[in-house]
């Protein structure tokens, strides 16, 4: 068992568990910091390892366990059972892996390991002894301090993988627009007129649809209270800043009537009267039945 | 004579993923690499170590899925966009924004485009209709986020980005209207831009900046076709990276309800 290859000095160990205990540290982390303290308070009492930084002197091994199996193509074989369920987030797939897979009890590995009080895992190998003169290599486990464990420990929800269910779900929403608006460009001609001449006014003269609810508009207020004061700066302004007023902090429907109404309203404002202004609209601008004077309108 | 045994075309494949420049291209944990397994692991990796990490996530909520929440609204818009740029960089090729007066190459243009230019008119068309149901989308897009109240926090600045991205779709769409320089077109920036002429104070300054002049003319579409193929789409580019940026870091997709 990995826990049982390590010398650990078990003095230590308690001494600092209670203390970290004692400042009201998490269990986990305190065990963490305990068993890395113990690890070194047995290796100066052995002189195996010369003091170091806890970086460097707490990956035993060669650190072949603590290359990032993350990016390996084909994980040891252990690994593979133990980095499953843990891959629930990014972050797991990137801290729990390593750590599950690597037999090495790094100072960071001590959370999975340490718990007197806890069975450990299973064995997944032995932990080979360092070689003497044996190449430096970079461990990445290492950089990963207890705490930084912790943060995995996040409630997993349902979630699920966004290879394949959204990505086959966003092409073929992508498949079916695309196919759609091929189909309706190859029947449907956009308008080209007459070249541009600017001695001879089209009646009506309409703007592109979407400023139709802004020109309609005109008809009814002073330009200067529908042209600018009112619509384009008014509305944008209103959805821009629409997060910093609205501070109701609940999503359910049924919590923001006031909310919705308002939406609700400027949408069907906006949509009646560009609708107005592109069908019910003609000659002169004037009113007109488009099922009987016909439309008056080009995209 | 020794007789030459073909590999079987599942082989030959096989020998292809083995080769160096396959798996230079493919990443490990590509679903084109040999050994792809569809685990779990396989299926994050997937994601983690694809070009695409920098716009999905490994993991998202389940009911994200569902097609009722979103429509698949963003994702259409930033697909018609992707569209019409592709659609937009053809049409560039024979399309120049000249309109003196007399020889307005820029409708000759548009003419040849429509009659002699391989599949020209498909290609507009596409274009056009495209840029048309962009607009719609990214309104519908803005409704269902405020429907769904992901405007809240911690969303609010993204939402702010959106309705920047929402005027930058309507001024990309707007200014693209001009190009044809055909009745419909001229008469049309003519009256919008009319509107924007009734701003207090600098209304004058204000339609000559747009126009480049007093009335829509050559400099007009000189002006407008520059904004509208390039310095419109840079700056829509720009805030699009923030928009997906954020999405991530503001936890994804909103929800559920």
């Amino acid at each position: 068992m990995a826990r049982d290859d390590t010398p650990l000095d078990q003095e230590t160990f308690d001494r600092v568990l209670a203390e970290e205990l004692g400042k009201g540290v998490d269990r986990r982390v305190a065990e963490g910091r305990a068993r890395a303290a113990a690890v070194r308070a047995a290796r100066a009492k052995s002189g195996e390892a010369p003091a170091a930084t806890p970086s460097a002197a707490a990956p035993a091994g060669d650190g072949d366990g603590a290359t990032a199996p993350a990016a390996a193509p084909a994980p040891a074989p252990p690994a593979a059972p133990a980095a499953a369920p843990a891959a629930a987030v990014p972050a797991g797939v990137l801290a729990a892996a390593p750590i599950a897979a690597a037999p090495v009890p790094a100072g960071a590995g001590a959370a999975t390991l340490t718990a007197p009080e806890r069975q450990a895992p299973p064995p997944s190998g032995n932990v080979p002894e360092a070689k003497k003169g044996a190449p430096e290599k970079h461990r990445l486990l290492a950089l990963v301090p207890p705490e930084g464990i912790q943060r995995v420990e996040r409630e997993q929800g349902d979630r699920i993988n966004v290879w394949p269910h959204l990505l086959i779900e966003e092409f073929v929403a992508m498949m079916i627009v695309l196919a759609a608006l091929t189909i309706f460009s190859t029947f449907v001609n956009a308008p080209l007129r007459e070249l541009a001449n600017p001695n001879l006014t089209p009646n009506p003269s309409k703007a592109p649809w979407y400023f139709l609810g802004l020109q309609e508009l005109l008809r009814y207020f002073h330009p200067m209270v529908a042209g600018v004061l009112f619509a384009p700066t008014l509305v944008l302004l209103a959805l821009a800043v629409a997060p910093f007023v609205d501070r109701n902090p609940s999503t359910k429907p049924g919590d923001r009537k006031l909310a919705i109404t308002l939406f609700t309203m400027l949408i069907m404002f906006g949509a009646v009267l560009t609708i107005i202004g592109s069908f019910f609209r003609g000659t002169g601008y004037n009113w007109v039945w488009p099922w009987a004077q016909g439309i008056f309108f080009e995209l | 004579m020794a007789k030459l045994k073909l590999p079987t075309p599942s082989e030959a494949l096989d020998r292809v993923r083995e080769t160096e420049v396959w798996k230079s291209i493919f990443r490990p944990g590509s679903i084109f690499r040999r050994g792809y397994r569809d685990t779990s692991r396989d299926r994050a990796l997937a994601t983690m170590n694809n070009v695409l990490y920098h716009l999905h996530p490994v993991k998202m909520k389940r009911h994200g899925l569902k097609l009722t929440y979103t429509f698949c609204l963003g994702g259409l818009s930033f697909f018609l966009f992707i569209l019409l740029t592709i659609t937009g960089i053809y049409l560039m090729f024979f399309y120049r924004p000249a309109a003196e007066l007399g020889s307005a190459q820029a409708y000759t243009d548009m003419q040849n485009i429509r009659t002699s230019v391989f599949f020209g008119d498909l290609v507009r068309n596409l274009h056009r209709w495209g840029a048309h149901l962009m607009v719609f989308s990214v309104t519908l897009h803005m409704a269902r986020v405020f429907y769904t109240g992901s405007y809240k926090p911690p969303r609010e600045f993204n939402w702010v980005v959106g309705v920047l991205l929402l005027f930058l779709t309507l001024g990309l769409s707007f200014t693209g209207y001009l190009l044809p320089w055909d009745q419909l077109a001229v008469w049309a920036v003519t009256v919008g831009t009319s509107l924007a002429g009734y701003s207090p104070l600098i209304a004058k300054q204000a339609n000559f900046l747009l126009l480049g002049g007093v009335i829509v003319g050559p400099d007009t579409l000189l002006r407008w076709y520059v904004l509208h193929v390039l310095a419109l789409p840079f700056v829509l580019v720009i805030f699009l990276s923030v928009h997906f940026w954020r999405i991530r870091k503001d936890g994804g997709i909103s929800g559920p309800l």
